[in-house]
């Protein structure tokens, strides 16, 4: 059964500032356009694409952030809406989200063991001062940031990058969550430095049947360390199916441009030096699929109905007409 | 045939705590028209490198020693760091020029895209009358694939990889010599990226250029490169052909940044990474300044400083080195 799922999710933003449309109306973002995503306990599920294409709000409607403009967020199969008060702080004991920038996600002006200590207090983790030293320093341990006595009482300045992430995710496991989103968690850090963070994310996820999110642009990364994979653009699922199978036969001529376009040194041979473009607006996408632009392969269809799921499989699905087209010959 | 000789270079910051050797004995070639890239993690000093190149350090960093030439097309040399001036205003743009990471930040948000390249124009080729420099505008901008009527645009209405290309457009104003790119596409995304690396690459064909291309991702210098760098706490310590390297790297860091990237195609190897941390460059750890972080380190290493040697295809700094790469 999934921990944390999303059905249908729909998020809209309405601009505060810009030309109004007809009838007076500002035009809303449609940042994400009916997502479905789950996680499962003990299992890193992925979710690739580039920037803009809506992945770090798919993971604020599953942190409850924002509100969806419709769907729903289930948490163990019960459809939540927590966004304020006692609601909010008991779904935050469950579902704790991880950033991309550790520098600016720790206060600078506190230490290590305010971070870790704060949360344990909030949510009633810790009672006296022993209990919460104890905890603070399993915690650090559980990071693998020791010795634990001389982190407790470090300042976020004097942190490696690697070292203020591991604090980051230290803290949001000391409310014992079931679920953890990280959104980026390893792009700002030095490529020596990423493996060990993705390293310690997997066995957490592993060890503890936390159920991990782990949102990325980078689709190597992805297919290490998730068993599924989930690829988005411009707001909508393109394909989705087990990390290895997705990544070594793509079926959508999105994932493919994705990794073709995917540094690698072992490529024998250089791609065509041609122009792909540039992801669409979101304020008024393309009709029909929205990668029809610029896909290589695309039918008249294409830009005038938007795909619906096209089951390929062994877990695999993708949308694309294509997949339906050759699927029913 | 040389186009830049840096022999011996040191760049110090100065901080109340002591001096941070940002830069340290770094001697490297860049020959006409090749793509040299630049590798290394955040503080190993590749951008302090550039910036002491295009003489765009300000206190308090300052050059210690060491020396940077640059050799013109017909042997006259030029020594860059005792340019003042006019000399380095003459300098900067004409033969050698800047593309940096933020392109949002080093283009003028006030400014039309079409205006900050005549803006260039005006300045370093007076000569031109204004016909000359729009003519001249809107070649460069369809050349890295900006449609004519984007002149007009001003930067915040361009998407990110665009803007990259107009700064681009606007460093091969003046057909320089040497282009440095700090970073240029690490904000892209990866398709973006692939594009601006092929425009690169095509730019290049065409003019002759040399580039230096300074990144953190191994794995895309080694497709856009012809020959690549190592640098670790402010030293070189490998260079080679982009083949060389990733056929048989031969300093332990390099093998260590090969094998920290998860690959997309072939079997799951296992990804080792580099054990860890980068060094803190107040109080570099004696010997070769990679050992503690090294599987392969012995006794040596924590006392004497290797030193580059030259190899069949290029240079490495390692003690252990014995011509046959490592592994």
């Amino acid at each position: 059964m999934s921990i944390l799922e999303g059905r249908n999710l729909t998020k809209h933003f309405t601009a505060a500032r810009g030309p109004r449309g007809r009838f007076g109306k500002r035009p809303p973002v449609r940042a994400v356009e009916d997502v479905s995503i789950a996680l499962r306990a003990g299992s890193v599920t992925a979710l690739v694409g580039e920037s803009g294409c809506g992945k770090s709000t798919v993971a604020r409607l599953l942190a409850q952030v924002y509100p969806v403009t419709s769907g729903e967020v289930l948490l163990r199969g019960e459809p939540v809406r927590a966004h304020r008060g006692a609601a909010f702080k008991e779904y935050r004991r469950q579902v704790q989200l991880i950033f991309q920038d550790p520098f600016a996600s720790l206060n600078p002006f506190h230490r290590v063991r305010y971070h870790l200590a704060r949360p344990l207090r909030l949510h009633g983790h810790a009672r006296s001062d022993a209990e919460e030293r104890e905890q603070v320093a399993e915690l650090l341990e559980r990071v693998s940031l020791t010795p634990v006595e001389q982190f407790m009482d470090k300042m976020p300045h004097e942190l490696s990058g690697g070292q203020r992430q591991r604090v980051a995710i230290a803290r949001a496991l000391a409310v014992r969550p079931i679920a953890l989103i990280a959104d980026e968690p390893v792009s700002m850090l030095d490529v020596s430095i990423r493996l060990g963070v993705l390293r310690l994310l997997e066995g957490l996820a592993r060890e503890n049947g936390l159920a991990l999110l782990y949102i990325t642009h980078d689709i190597a990364s992805a297919r290490y360390f998730a068993e599924d994979i989930t690829v988005m653009y411009a707001g909508r699922l393109i394909e989705s199916g087990p990390s290895e199978e997705l990544t070594q036969s793509p079926r959508h001529p999105y994932t493919r441009l994705l990794l073709e376009s995917a540094p690698d040194p072992d490529r024998v041979a250089p791609p065509a030096g041609e122009r792909h473009g540039e992801p669409p607006s979101l304020i008024d996408p393309p009709g029909g699929c929205r990668f029809h632009p610029r896909c290589p392969v695309a039918l008249p269809v294409c830009s005038t109905e938007v795909p619906g799921r096209t089951e390929l499989g062994e877990g695999r699905w993708t949308h694309c007409w294509q997949a339906g087209a050759a699927l029913s010959r | 045939m040389n186009v830049l000789e840096i022999r011996g270079l040191g760049v110090d910051y100065l901080s109340g705590s002591g001096a941070v050797h940002a830069v340290s004995g770094v001697s490297l070639d860049l020959r006409r028209g090749e793509i040299l890239g630049l590798a290394g993690e955040s503080g190993s000093g590749k951008s302090t490198l550039a910036n002491a190149v295009a003489r765009l350090l300000r206190p308090p960093a300052s050059i210690t020693s060491g020396s940077v030439v640059y050799r013109r097309q017909d042997g006259s040399a030029v020594d860059v760091l005792a340019l003042g001036g006019n000399e380095l205003r003459a300098f900067r743009w004409k033969e050698l020029a800047v593309v940096f990471q933020s392109a949002m930040n080093s283009l003028n948000p006030v400014i039309t895209v079409g205006a900050q390249i005549d803006d260039v124009l005006r300045v370093h080729a007076p000569r031109m009358s204004r016909n000359e420099r729009t003519e001249r505008s809107v070649e460069l901008l369809q050349r890295v694939g900006i449609s004519a009527d984007r002149r007009r645009s001003y930067p915040h209405e361009l998407s990110g990889g665009m803007r990259q290309r107009a700064a681009i457009a606007i460093a091969l104003a003046l057909n320089p010599e040497i282009i440095i790119m700090d970073e240029p596409t690490t904000a892209l995304d990866v398709v973006v990226q692939r594009d601006i690396l092929a425009e690169i690459r095509a730019l290049r064909e065409e003019y002759g250029f040399a580039v230096v291309f300074i990144t953190h991702d191994l794995s895309l210098l080694m497709e856009i490169s012809d020959r690549i760098a190592i640098m670790y706490a402010g030293r070189v310590v490998e260079t080679g052909t982009a083949e060389a390297l990733h056929r048989a790297p031969r300093h332990p860091y390099t093998l260590g940044l090969l094998r920290s990237f998860p690959r997309l195609r072939g079997p799951r190897e296992e990804l080792l990474g580099i054990p860890g941390v980068p060094p803190d460059l107040r109080s570099p750890p004696p010997g070769c300044a990679f050992h503690p972080r090294c599987a392969m380190a012995v006794a040596e290493c924590s006392e004497s400083l290797p030193v580059l040697r030259a190899e069949a295809d290029g240079e490495v700094a390692c003690l252990l080195d014995d011509g046959r790469g490592v592994s």
